[in-house]
């Protein structure tokens, strides 16, 4: 690169910039192109003789799933029991201590619930997608399938989509459970009442629709780090140095990602 | 080189007039390359030659900037992906790292396209899986992790699981590289098997000159690029190519013979596709 020093600076930065843009919009393109082709797998698979098969979902749906529960069980009763204290804790100030089983059952149903399950699952099991991805990757596994006459896709991506999209939900309905469970705990003493009454109160104040809100957006959640994880993994490049980047990119993406669209999603549908 | 038929009876792989780029590099120009059926061709050249990146547009992995590659008799470029999957199912690859899934045994690895590809049953694909495993002399390891095997292990495995679908085509990523002697040489000794017993067209891309010579039924050295020789074992030991001779008495690369170009690389401002430049 030739040239005079004058402008260089700026051209470079618009360079990268350039470049930065035009990458981030590929991802994107990539992202979406794996969503659609895993679909694709999942419904016309069998005609083609490539059916995803069941095995390695519930496989995924074993580790993604059951292998969270402790993890999950813990938090979301430990989210359950602060939300409790800082409840009663400030609706105190009004002398209004009374109601506060109205926001702890709403905020643990439709957002505390699916964020942290979210952000766990994030943890553990994009990871781990990437991780196994890219480990793949720099191994020629993945070349080994496609020249195998394997669809990468229908064989590494489709799985696990399915098996997030259903573990999630289920592990955030648990974490509803749990947590309003732990929440009680603390409530009823406090308030001099009893955990039959405080259930009976959640019961009455909690609707369907508040349930779905923090399922539905648990399912959204599931795609994203599912495709975020599959993204990064499948473009590592550098041997084990590079797993590992792409493995923590995946990570603080997945979580990015997840409260971003939790923020969008409730925008939408709250108003 | 010679004049090329298209007649796609006579030839597992036909490429024609192949260029590839990497960016603004030209890796390959003008490859031209048949190989016939129930043949060995040896595709040999150093480091940086271009042999990986011709390997992985034969294996449809890349596709040319411009030229074609005919696998079997079907041009890769027109293939719907579905064609493209049918064809590969009538191919077998063994990666230079074996590229076994490390989360898999060995005979599931093995048995993967079987399951894949086939409606047979699982009795059956375990004896085709096993017989494979004699064949490869691994009989008795189905059980094993591929991270508990040696290297030469691994590299006769991703030969079994290659041929598990008796295909038509074969092709080895250097077979026998990082081997001692004596387990290279049985590689070699194996993959002449196949050719003998199963009627395999193969392909093999290596740098190894003892297993080229002792495998090869046709040679094709690629320099820079460049096929530089595309001929039989005999006629490749006879040349009187400059290059051919010094790849084959492992001398070093010639001198740098244009002090221009040696200068402005120094400079860093070679940057630019200065093709010229880099002819001898």
């Amino acid at each position: 690169m030739s040239g005079g020093t004058g402008g260089n600076g700026l051209a470079t930065f618009l360079d990268h910039l350039g470049r930065r843009v035009t990458a981030g919009v590929a991802e994107f393109g990539f992202a979406a192109m794996l969503v659609g082709e895993s679909l694709f797998w999942l419904v016309a698979g069998r005609r083609r003789r490539q059916p995803v098969r069941l095995r390695p979902i519930v496989a995924q749906a074993m580790e993604t799933g059951i292998g969270a529960l402790p993890i999950v069980t813990v938090l979301s009763a430990t989210i359950g029991i602060m939300l409790a204290i800082q409840g009663i804790y400030s609706l105190k100030l009004f002398g209004a201590e009374s109601r506060v089983t109205l926001g702890v059952a709403m905020s643990t149903v439709r957002e505390f619930a699916p964020l942290i399950t979210g952000i766990l699952v994030a943890g553990r099991s994009g990871s781990a997608l990437a991780a196994r991805l890219g480990t793949m990757r720099i191994n020629q596994e993945i070349d080994a399938l496609t020249v195998m006459g394997i669809s990468p896709v229908r064989f590494l991506v489709a799985p696990p989509l399915v098996s997030m999209m259903v573990m999630l939900p289920c592990l955030t309905l648990w974490a509803d459970l749990v947590g309003l469970f732990a929440a009680g705990l603390y409530i009823a003493p406090q308030l001099g009442s009893t955990m039959t009454a405080y259930a009976d109160e959640v019961v009455s104040l909690l609707k369907m629709n508040d349930v779905l809100h923090g399922l539905a957006k648990s399912a959204i959640f599931a795609v994203l780090i599912t495709i975020v994880g599959v993204v990064n993994g499948a473009s590592v490049t550098g041997g084990a140095e590079g797993v590992g980047r792409m493995t923590t990119r995946s990570v603080v993406q997945a979580i990015s990602a997840i409260v971003i669209t939790d923020m969008i999603f409730v925008f939408m549908v709250t108003r | 080189m010679a004049g090329r038929s298209s007649q796609s009876g006579e030839f597992s792989i036909e490429v024609t007039d192949l260029d590839t780029h990497y960016g603004d590099r030209q890796i390959l120009h003008r490859v031209n390359l048949q190989v016939r059926k129930g043949e060995i061709m040896v595709i040999m050249g150093g480091s940086g030659s271009g042999k990986t990146t011709l390997l992985n547009h034969l294996l449809g992995l890349l596709s040319p900037s411009s030229g074609n590659v005919r696998i079997l008799g079907e041009d890769l470029g027109r293939l719907t992906p579905m064609q493209r999957q049918m064809l590969r199912t009538r191919t077998g690859v063994a990666f230079q790292s074996g590229a076994l899934f490390s989360s898999m045994s060995i005979g599931d690895n093995i048995a993967l396209p079987l399951r894949e590809h086939t409606d047979l049953d699982e009795t059956t694909i375990g004896i085709m899986t096993r017989l494979k495993l004699e064949v490869v002399s691994l009989a008795g390891f189905e059980n094993l992790m591929p991270a508990e095997l040696s290297g030469g292990m691994i590299k006769r495995a991703a030969l079994a699981r290659a041929i598990v679908m008796d295909p038509e085509l074969l092709f080895c990523d250097e077979p026998s590289a990082g081997l001692d002697p004596v387990v290279a040489s049985s590689i070699d000794d194996l993959i002449l098997r196949l050719r003998d017993a199963m009627g395999m067209s193969i392909v093999v891309v290596t740098h190894d000159l003892d297993s080229t010579f002792k495998i090869a039924d046709r040679i094709c050295v690629l320099d820079r690029g460049k096929v530089l020789a595309l001929d039989t074992v005999e006629a490749i030991r006879a040349s009187t190519d400059l290059r051919i001779q010094n790849l084959l008495n492992r001398r070093t690369e010639d001198a740098e013979l244009d002090p221009d170009a040696y200068l402005r690389r120094l400079l860093g401002d070679a940057s630019k596709p200065q093709d010229g430049a880099r002819r001898t």
